[in-house]
């Protein structure tokens, strides 16, 4: 009993931390990438490459100034931001990373906490945390924030059912809600992935469609849509208030990454058996940027690349060796596999933000209701034929 | 354990439904009864019904409630005002509500004589399975019939919005 509550506080703690870093660094990888694709540097000057900026956008806003506007309705705008961050660092809790680990003779899960209603309950979350938008926006007493915030629990409330809908196609094939057992489900090869069940890349996409809208990003972002909303619900927050519906926001695109990664690709699960040799792509990988950065070393571009390039690719060189000892390969491998799969839906959302335009409001309801509605009903009931076809 | 979060929710439930009708401004009356709706999920987490207090939080708390928030936002509407107290209401409410929890209690006492406690962790049929064979099974025609029923509400709900239209 003792040892669980110690264990348990170490995991709390663990994944907290790897958490907020992982929800600073995001923002510094969307900045970069989004900078890439409209060819510009990006964040530049804090540190090499930009890598110190998001710790000084933290001090930066834990210094400003903390205003709140004299006509708000208190009670309610302090609430809001505390209660939007609350739910969405809250659905971390039940997401597995990996396999059980062995540490100093305890045996534990790479998770939180394995309900057997964890879907549900993430689903439930996420249902929550619509009030600290909607809330945020009515309590600012601003027209511009009311405007946010009603566009955004309308929108919220039309793309929770597409995305319910989609989430239950792979629980009908799976047969559980246990985010555990449904990445047990899917173990062994490619082809075991929910993703690549018949026809279930309908359900996956329309996931991601509805994922990106419950999470108001491009190009579903008309609460904050700033040329028409000055910045939407979040018009009158400042300092850390403001930043912590920033943290939610992101936070969510990590939830809703996770969540497409468990249901449909396999969790931490590699592509293929570990005996047709899946545990050697990362060390191909890692081992591979390692050497093309010795070699871009050696014929430098610029006079400093002479010296910084050779040690990125002796620690990628590093990376690489250590996912050859046996020791820590039973838990670095599927850490590896989930952080691969999670990031890449998670480029995905920075990519589409980078290409697609917004969407017209009469537009973003039509599309919830008369296309993605029907499609994720008719999915659905297709697959519980086939399912009860085939049981 | 069980008994002083049961105690602390019960409680919470308890003087939310109080502010939902003590508060003057709507919004602070839907927000009271989200706490209402959130600690119920709680007192059935505790009975051991996991699947009926997610389905609590995410019909409830988050889906019907979310809507009322929308409505109240959409229309914008005020504080009350207070007006129109009769001098009989506020001199006969409380003796009168008084009596009819008592009367009630009497029913109840006399209807079940012999009730026995809930105790915590006593019931383990909450999970979604137990749930969707009852539901699909034992109960498949009132679930069927209740799903029809709002079906028609939701019919006359159209029919009354393109009435006012016209």
């Amino acid at each position: 009993m003792d040892s669980f509550i110690v264990i348990s506080l170490i995991k709390t703690f663990v994944i907290f931390a790897v958490l907020m870093t992982t929800l600073a660094y995001l923002q510094w990888v969307e900045r970069k990438v989004i900078a890439h694709i409209q060819v510009r540097p990006g964040p530049y000057r804090v540190g090499p490459h930009g890598l110190l900026q998001p710790l000084a956008d933290v001090i930066k806003l834990i210094t400003k100034e903390d205003l709140t506007p004299p006509y708000v309705n208190k009670p309610l705008y302090l609430f809001a931001p505390f209660f939007a961050i609350t739910m969405a660092l809250l659905s971390i809790s039940v997401i597995p990373f990996g396999p059980t680990i062995e540490v100093a003779g305890y045996r534990t899960w790479m998770q939180l906490t394995d309900l057997n209603i964890g879907v549900l309950f993430i689903l439930a979350v996420s249902s929550m945390g619509v009030y600290g938008i909607a809330l945020a926006g009515w309590a600012s007493n601003n027209k511009y924030a009311l405007l946010g915030g009603l566009r955004s629990s309308a929108q919220m409330i039309s793309y929770e059912l597409p995305l319910s809908m989609a989430i239950a196609s792979p629980l009908l094939i799976s047969n559980t809600l246990s985010l555990r057992r449904l990445v047990g489900t899917q173990a062994g090869n490619l082809w075991h992935w929910n993703l690549f069940h018949g026809w279930q890349y309908v359900s996956f996409i329309v996931f991601l469609i509805a994922g990106f809208a419950e999470t108001n990003r491009v190009p579903f972002d008309l609460p904050e849509a700033e040329n028409e909303l000055v910045a939407g619900y979040h018009t009158e927050y400042s300092s850390m208030k403001f930043a912590s519906f920033f943290m939610a926001e992101y936070a969510n695109m990590i939830t809703v990454s996770s969540m497409a990664t468990l249901l449909f690709l396999g969790g931490w699960v590699a592509p293929w058996p570990e005996q047709y040799g899946s545990g050697f792509v990362p060390v191909v990988l890692f081992a591979g940027a390692g050497i093309i950065a010795l070699m871009h070393g050696l014929n430098p571009a610029r006079k400093r690349d002479q010296y910084t390039l050779p040690v990125v690719g002796v620690i990628f060189l590093i990376v690489a060796a250590v996912f050859l000892l046996p020791v820590v390969q039973s838990w670095l491998l599927p850490l590896f596999w989930f952080l691969a799969k999670t990031g890449a839906i998670l480029f995905a959302f920075i990519w589409v933000r980078g290409t697609l335009p917004r969407f017209r409001y009469d537009q973003l309801m039509g599309f919830a209701w008369k296309f993605l509605f029907p499609t994720a009903v008719l999915n659905l009931l297709a697959t519980a034929l086939v399912v009860a076809l085939v049981s | 354990m069980d008994v002083i979060l049961f105690l602390v929710f019960a409680i919470i439930a308890v003087l939310a439904a109080i502010n939902v009708v003590v508060q003057t401004h709507p919004i602070a009356s839907a927000v009271s009864l989200i706490g209402v709706m959130g600690s119920l999920a709680v007192l059935y987490l505790l009975l051991g019904a996991e699947f009926i207090a997610a389905a609590q939080v995410i019909v409830y708390a988050g889906a019907v409630m979310v809507l009322f928030v929308f409505v109240i936002m959409l229309l914008n509407a005020g504080a009350e005002v207070r007006k129109g107290r009769s001098f009989m209401a506020s001199l006969l409410g409380a003796p009168v509500l008084i009596a009819l929890l008592a009367l009630l209690a009497w029913f109840v006492e006399r209807i079940y004589p012999e009730s026995v406690g809930v105790h915590f962790g006593g019931f383990t049929g909450g999970g979604p399975d137990a749930i969707g064979r009852a539901l699909f099974t034992t109960y498949l025609l009132p679930f069927e019939i209740t799903s029809i029923l709002v079906l028609i509400a939701i019919l006359g709900a159209v029919v009354l919005a393109r009435k006012e239209i016209d």
